[in-house]
């Protein structure tokens, strides 16, 4: 038996029936709960355009059981922003031109989200490029990115100054 | 995706239990099970979660010296623990060499060193695979054959096992800790992964139903922290399998090798322990003019029996000449700072002097 699965996504708690175990956390995101910011592109692990938080840490939404995350709290690209104000990484791909048709781009942001929480790549541009390995953009926006993410690493840095 | 049976045991007895039956499969990150699940390549009729069982998310250092990893600690957090990046410096350099961060957040220890081949034909069922159902025949024999095997296969079949992490593990002499109905076992993960021979489908020595609960690396592992290395060969710069790999240990005293290390990947369906490479490095001054010439002669030995498995002769010369600077790099030291792009073959390679400054 298949017990209802339960997911706080953007701080939203969702209750939701599943009639087999087999449901993606990414199918559950898209086809239940109507969150189609969360892209399906490969569905195998190999483009990064799944990308979302479970539990404050990015992981591929295609190659997770739903299930198996029964109880997590998920963030996805609609749950960035406050209000009408955009969250600092969402600004900075803005700003610095970070995406061309846009499809990578909810992908790219919350995997940019996650590497500035682990907090290992700073400033480097060669460590924030390989820090976005897992998010292919075939509209090749790389140089973009790596300037947004840059940018927006920096902005976080200084709200957390201002905040204290 | 077929239907399958979700169980989700509260206890590892449990849990070997619910994965006896036939046709069950543990799951753990899903991150080569449901990727398999989505090719059809494998149909379980039961999926055991192990994700929320207790007690195997610990790194712990044993009163010995030796090292445990749970087999659930995930590839990013045992890359990033300070002490275990210290004692082990290659096989946080090999951890991160692989996969994405996003998928070494969800895969397992356990999961890496049980993920299956990555060969084409094995992936797609309509293809003859004998490693997915037995008898089939190979329908790699002839095809696209530049990543698969040099060294230890068999006609029927020539895969690779695709790690990272298991190449340094096996360099360490890294033990698997095994649960069981008959109790716990441990096994030697030089001996974990079985040759494919006339059976590949029988590709580790798990029996039905047991579970990995750890990977232990002995104290003598730390002998080496001070210069190890793993290198990987891609066929583009990151995320992406090795087309050869190497992970070499020295532990060095007084300017020359007391004792050396190494090891292959992605060159035969186990992680390659290069025994014949090692005796070829005692005694060798790391500072001396020419130890790469002796690095080389040490590699050849190393893919001495190495023969092509169809159009990659090219892999047993990458092999060596990555084993080589595998040596190399492991001479100069482990880096202070885990590098950039870790295990690429893009980074400068040092040169040393015979004073024993590195120049980078
Ligand atoms: C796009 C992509 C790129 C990748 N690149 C690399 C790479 O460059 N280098 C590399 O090394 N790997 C790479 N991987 C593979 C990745 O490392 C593995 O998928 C991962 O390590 C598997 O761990 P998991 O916890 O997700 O295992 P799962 O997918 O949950 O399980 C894998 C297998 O192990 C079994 N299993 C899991 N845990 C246990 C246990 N404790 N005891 C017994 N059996 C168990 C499962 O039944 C299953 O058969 C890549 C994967 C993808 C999708
Ligand atoms: S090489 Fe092995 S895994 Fe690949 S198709 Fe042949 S039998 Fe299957
Ligand atoms: S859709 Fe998940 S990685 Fe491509
Ligand atoms: S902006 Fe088009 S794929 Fe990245």
């Amino acid at each position: 038996m298949i017990p209802n699965l339960t997911l706080t996504v953007n701080g939203d708690r969702h209750e939701v029936h599943l009639d087999d175990a087999r449901p993606t956390l990414l199918d559950v995101l898209r086809e239940r709960l109507g969150l189609t910011g969360t892209k399906k592109g490969c569905d195998r692990g190999q483009c990064g355009a799944c990308t979302v938080l479970v539990d404050g840490r990015r992981v591929n939404s295609c190659l997770t059981l739903a299930i198996s995350v029964d109880g997590a709290e998920v963030t996805t690209i609609e749950g960035l922003a406050r209000g009408g104000t955009l969250h600092p990484v969402q600004a900075a791909f803005v700003e610095n031109d970070a995406f061309q048709c846009g499809f990578c781009t909810p992908g790219q942001i919350m995997s940019a989200v996650g590497l500035i929480a682990e907090g290992e790549a700073g400033d480097d541009a060669e460590r924030i490029r390989e820090g976005m390995s897992g998010n292919l953009c075939r509209c090749a926006a790389y140089p973009g990115i790596t300037e947004a993410v840059r940018d927006a690493r920096q902005r976080l840095a200084q709200n957390e100054r201002e905040s204290v | 995706m077929n239907l399958f049976d979700y169980v989700r045991p509260a206890s590892v007895a449990e849990a070997v239990a619910a994965a006896s039956a036939p046709g069950a499969a543990y799951l753990a990150g899903g991150t080569n099970l449901l990727d398999l699940m989505k090719a059809g390549t494998h149909r379980p009729a039961r999926l055991v979660d192990i994700t929320r069982l207790p007690g195997l998310d610990a790194i712990e250092v044993l009163p010995d010296g030796a090292i445990r990893i749970g087999a659930l600690v995930t590839n990013a957090d045992l890359a990033r623990d300070p002490a275990f990046v210290a004692a082990a410096p290659a096989v946080a350099e090999a951890l991160l060499s692989g996969a994405s961060p996003q998928l070494r957040n969800a895969a397992t220890v356990g999961g890496n060193v049980m993920q299956r081949t990555r060969c084409a034909y094995f992936y797609d069922p309509d293809s003859a695979c004998n490693r997915r159902e037995p008898g089939a025949g190979c329908d790699a024999h002839g095809g696209d054959t530049r990543g698969q095997a040099v060294l230890g296969w068999s006609e029927a079949c020539i895969a690779t096992h695709p790690s990272d992490f298991c190449v340094p593990l096996v360099a360490l002499d890294a033990v698997v800790e095994i649960a069981g109905a008959d109790g716990a076992r441990e096994v030697a993960l030089e001996a974990f992964h079985n040759l494919p021979g006339d059976d590949p489908a029988n590709e580790t020595v798990l029996r039905p139903g047991e579970l990995i609960t750890a990977i232990r690396l002995p104290a003598e592992a730390a002998r080496f922290k001070a210069h190890a290395r793993y290198l990987k060969l891609r066929e583009r710069t990151s995320y992406a399998f090795a087309l050869v790999s190497a992970a070499a240990s020295l532990a060095i005293e007084d300017g020359a090798i007391v004792e050396a290390r190494l090891a292959l990947g992605a060159v035969a369906a186990k992680p390659w322990r290069a025994r014949a490479a090692e005796p070829h490095l005692v005694g060798v001054s790391v500072t001396a003019a020419g130890f790469e010439e002796v690095a080389r002669r040490a590699a050849e030995a190393a893919l001495q029996e190495a023969r092509p498995s169809g159009d990659n002769a090219r892999k047993i010369e990458l092999a060596m000449r990555v084993a080589t600077r595998a040596l190399v790099l492991a001479a100069a030291g482990s880096p202070a700072r885990m590098p950039a792009l870790p295990g690429s073959v893009f980074a400068p390679v040092p040169t040393l002097t015979a004073a024993g400054d590195v120049h980078g």
